[in-house]
């Protein structure tokens, strides 16, 4: 079968280090847009990751990025671009120099591996500084640089491995208003992350792993259905919260109603959250309860994370 | 298939290559693992291997001025030999190579850079080739300068005698010899521990082993001689050194061969090696934390 040269696909892909499970049998195929890998340390992301650029080779299965594979160098990396998590750099090297060489690798004349440096430099706010060495950077500088070199020669297929590590608020708004930008332009970006919330907010989908497994994978409300045994939570903004929490309890689907702190509202977890509605419905037609606003609490990477790895997402 | 088909998917294999960007990212890589190479303060020692025998030379120069007397030439000639033969064919383009061969994969795997070099459009057979050749190129050139300078320093305290000796005489012959022996052993040395690098994490050991194996190689079949790249050097080495007892097996030549034959025997010997080497890049994975 040939392979799809818009996605990304994994057929069966194990990697063993030894005796060590890397990651078990990952089948999946991701459209563009942005994809976060989310796990908790030694999950599997970051050889997921270098599986799909081909730092390691798979153990066993097949990996094809846009229809092409590592052993074709030269057309697959000018297709990927790859921020690794490694915090190290060739020594004495000045970070526009880090970014003009590989160009000049890719093929690229002087004129233009000039502009395509300055232009990275500038995406990855970097211009200032960008003829200092890159032993004399901060850690947030040092994770840019390498940003800007991923970026530098317009890839289709971004990875980034921990992108948004070591970087202060701004400059992390800056990157990830950057990879929206990039996934916007009809490539696939790639995130690996233990920042739940700003990969919630960003990501098309997850891929959701542990101890080398993909537990799920999917849009995150694909995600949240497919786990959908486990109970929703549903926070109720409202007037009479002891009222509200009684009749909530009446119902069988209802696992747990607890009244906020501040007596203002209920958060719900039902296993039938349609259920919920019509009781809730109900009640304030009824007049019992005023409700100011009603939302599902979980909806987002981090509960759905909880529910299937029973962790926070924090490092181990 | 017929070997006509194979000659034909040869070619269409060769037209279908882009040479052209092959040859600029060689010259890319040669440039930049040149300024890694050479012009660094770790390499200092490499420096001094190289250049010790030019002190010693410069030295004794010095030291032997006020007895300079033209009929030693000879012998001078005979100690600039061992020193050649005994001394850079056998320890410092040994020990050099091993030092600049196997640190330019094993070192940027040690200092966690190797994956810039994997995440580029460059075959890695282009990558090992230029890396091999950069590394020919700083230890050609340290070498090259070495042996010249210990030429020169020689035969310059004897003035006219030794000018004449040089210009006149069977020195300059010598010297391109000495050049051209000393740029085969970069070659093959290079190769040897630029593909040890790739078998091994430590290849220090299995550079012990073929230190060891170049020295005894002489008391074994021919045929197992020529796995050994002081078997070509000897060959073309010109000026016999006539050392007797265990000191012997350094310079004894079981079965001549034309020089033509060694530099030949020892270019494909290179060749091979690095297409082992070409295979074995191939296998090879970033994984720093098993390091």
């Amino acid at each position: 079968m040939t392979p799809d040269p818009r996605l990304i696909v994994f057929e069966n892909v194990s990697k063993f280090y030894g005796e060590v499970l890397g990651v078990n049998k990952v089948t999946f195929s991701l459209e563009p847009g942005i994809t976060s890998l989310v796990g908790p340390n030694g999950s599997g992301k970051t050889t997921l990751m270098n599986l799909m650029t081909g730092l390691i080779r798979p153990s066993r299965g097949a990996v094809h990025v846009l229809g092409l594979t590592p052993q074709q160098p030269i057309e697959f990396f000018r297709q990927v671009g790859y921020c690794t998590q490694f915090d190290s750099f060739p020594p004495g090297t000045a970070g526009y120099d880090f970014i003009y060489w590989p160009l000049r690798l890719h093929g690229f004349a002087h004129d233009q591996a000039a502009k395509l440096t300055n232009e990275a430099l500038e995406r990855a706010g970097m211009a200032q500084v960008a003829r200092r060495k890159v032993a004399g950077y901060s850690k947030g500088m040092r994770q840019r640089i390498r940003l800007a070199q991923a970026i530098a020669h317009h890839p289709s297929v971004l990875v980034l491995d921990e992108p948004l590590n070591g970087l202060d608020p701004m400059a992390r708004a800056e990157s990830i208003a950057l990879f929206e930008a990039i996934a916007k332009q009809g490539m696939h970006v790639i995130i690996s992350s233990h920042i739940l919330e700003e990969v919630d907010r960003i990501s098309d989908r997850v891929v959701l792993m542990s101890s080398g497994y993909v537990v799920a994978e999917g849009q995150i409300k694909e995600v949240r259905r497919e786990v959908r045994d486990h109970p929703m939570q549903i926070l109720v903004r409202c007037s009479n919260a002891a009222r509200l929490a009684a009749a909530a309890f009446e119902l069988d689907h209802v696992v747990e109603a607890k009244i906020l702190t501040d007596g203002h509202g209920v958060l719900v977890r039902t296993r039938d959250a349609e259920q919920f509605y019509l009781l809730l419905n109900k009640i304030v037609s009824g007049g019992l309860v005023e409700v100011d606003a009603v939302a599902p609490a979980d909806d987002d990477v981090n509960s759905i994370y909880q529910y299937l790895i029973g962790s926070d997402g924090g490092p181990a | 298939m017929s070997a006509q088909d194979l000659v034909a998917r040869v070619q269409k294999w060769s037209r279908e290559q882009p040479w052209r960007l092959y040859g600029s990212q060689i010259s890319i890589l040669v440039r930049n693992e040149v300024r890694r190479n050479l012009f660094t303060r770790r390499r200092i020692w490499i420096y001094l291997l190289a250049l010790l025998p030019v002190l010693m030379i410069v030295g004794h120069a010095i030291s032997d001025r006020a007895s300079m007397n033209p009929s030693q030439i000879e012998e001078d000639t005979q100690v600039l030999a061992g020193i050649m033969q005994l001394y850079y064919f056998r320890l410092g383009t040994f020990f050099t190579c091993m030092a600049i061969f196997t640190w330019l994969f094993r070192g940027e795997m040690v200092e966690k850079t190797l994956h810039y070099q994997f995440l580029v459009p460059v075959r890695r057979e282009v990558l090992v080739v230029g890396k091999f050749l950069a590394g020919v190129v700083v230890a050609v050139a340290l070498f090259e300068t070495a042996v010249f300078a210990c030429f020169f320093f020689m035969y310059a305290r004897f003035g006219a005698a030794g000018k004449a000796y040089v210009f006149e005489g069977p020195g300059l012959g010598q010297l391109w010899s000495y050049l051209l022996v000393t740029a085969l052993a970069c070659l093959g040395y290079g190769a040897v521990f630029l593909a040890l690098s790739l078998l091994f994490k430590n290849p220090v050991i299995p550079g012990v082993v073929i230190m060891g194996w170049e020295t005894i190689a002489p008391i074994f079949p021919a045929w197992a001689q020529r796995l050994s790249v002081t078997f070509y050097l000897k060959h073309l080495c010109p000026v016999n050194l006539p050392l007797s007892g265990p000191l012997a097996i350094f310079t004894v030549v079981a079965e001549p061969v034309s020089p033509f034959i060694a530099v030949l025997g020892l270019l494909c010997l290179t060749i091979a090696i690095l297409t082992l080497s070409c295979f074995l890049i191939h296998r090879m994975e970033i994984t720093y934390t098993t390091e």
